[in-house]
């Protein structure tokens, strides 16, 4: 017995949410990335609580790929953030506004 | 009756599992948004992510919780602190500008509106109305990490592969972004034996075996510390 899926899906939303906000409002390139894993977990959580709700395995598969895929494009977005940092250390994201046109 | 206090057990149980789930989550996520120290940020990050697979346990799905918290927990995160601590970034953000800070208060406004209007909407409509069952049935006999196990390996076994390409591709792309241009193990070598050669000019124009025109022309267009090919070294010696 557990609690009704829509609760799942109300906090996956608010989770998403924040994330979201997050991503907007920080200026910190690793906290921004942090506030995508927020996101993705959100999805993730969403992705696992209709796979209970319709007694469905492709939720719990999706979820499987998406942390492979979360594991790749951290290894590449953290080496993209210490390139620029090598390049020019305590950037912020507005200061990586080289191909602004 | 017992058995009516027992299912009331039961479901003050599941609500007591499901708020301390909703209050790791959320305080977490909003000590990622809200911190200005990265570190701080992490720790959060770590606090959700525990509370994720709180989440994940409580709705059967054990071998995804236990992914969650190996993968995200103990490699991602750890990268992300690694990658604080190496570049030494764990210094406070500055703040945001006043015009940005003023919209905070309808922000948040908002924010409420939109989570009272998804509490009525999951009172009111039945958001999983699909078809059931359409990979596979969940339900069953059998363990949860087996049936996922035999799903990945049969009906996903193409996009499984396709995950270990992208992994050696993340690697590979990791690799070429942070290396140094400048100092690359190959150069210093080379430019060793570039310095070496203006001591023997010469011996290398006169040598018989000396390549043909358009690659001595090509050499001394790429500088000294690149015309060292293997042919000049033998003339040279």
């Amino acid at each position: 017995m557990s609690v009704p899926g829509d609760w799942y899906l109300v906090l996956a939303a608010v989770l998403f949410g924040i994330g979201a906000a997050g991503l907007v409002v920080r200026r910190n390139i690793l906290v921004m990335y942090m506030c995508i894993e927020l996101m993705l977990n959100a999805v993730n959580l969403t992705f696992v609580t209709f796979s209970r709700m319709l007694d469905d395995l492709g939720g719990q598969d999706a979820v499987f790929f998406v942390l492979v895929v979360a594991a790749a494009e951290v290894v590449v977005g953290l080496g993209i953030i210490v390139a620029i940092y090598r390049r020019r250390a305590g950037a912020t994201a507005d200061d990586v506004n080289s191909l602004k046109g | 009756m017992s058995l009516f206090a027992a299912t009331g057990l039961a479901v003050a149980s599941a609500w007591a599992v499901y708020a301390v789930g909703t209050a790791l989550i959320l305080a977490g996520a909003l000590a990622v948004v809200l911190l200005r120290n990265p570190v701080h940020c992490a720790l959060g990050l770590v606090t959700t992510i525990f509370g994720i697979a709180l989440m994940f346990i409580d709705q059967g799905a054990y071998f995804l919780a236990a992914v969650q918290v190996i993968v995200y927990a103990g490699a991602i995160v750890i990268l992300f602190l690694f990658v604080i601590m190496l570049l030494g970034v764990d210094k406070k953000e500055p703040r945001a500008p006043a015009n940005v800070r003023s919209l905070g208060p309808v922000a948040a406004g908002l924010g409420v509106v939109a989570v009272v209007e998804l509490l009525v909407l999951a009172r009111v409509h039945y958001w999983a109305d699909g078809a059931k069952s359409t990979t596979a049935a969940l339900s069953g006999p059998g363990a949860d990490v087996q049936k996922l196990g035999q799903s990945i390996f049969t009906s996903y076994l193409l996009p499984f592969e396709m995950t270990s390409a992208l992994l050696v591709i993340a690697v590979v792309a990791a690799v070429a972004l942070v290396r140094r241009r400048g100092s690359s193990p190959p150069q210093p070598p080379a430019k060793k034996v570039g310095a070496l050669r203006p001591s023997l000019p010469g011996q290398a124009a006169t040598a018989p075996s000396a390549p043909p025109a358009h690659q001595t022309a090509a050499a001394a267009s790429r500088g000294p510390a690149a015309a060292s090919s293997p042919s000049e070294r033998r003339a040279i010696g």
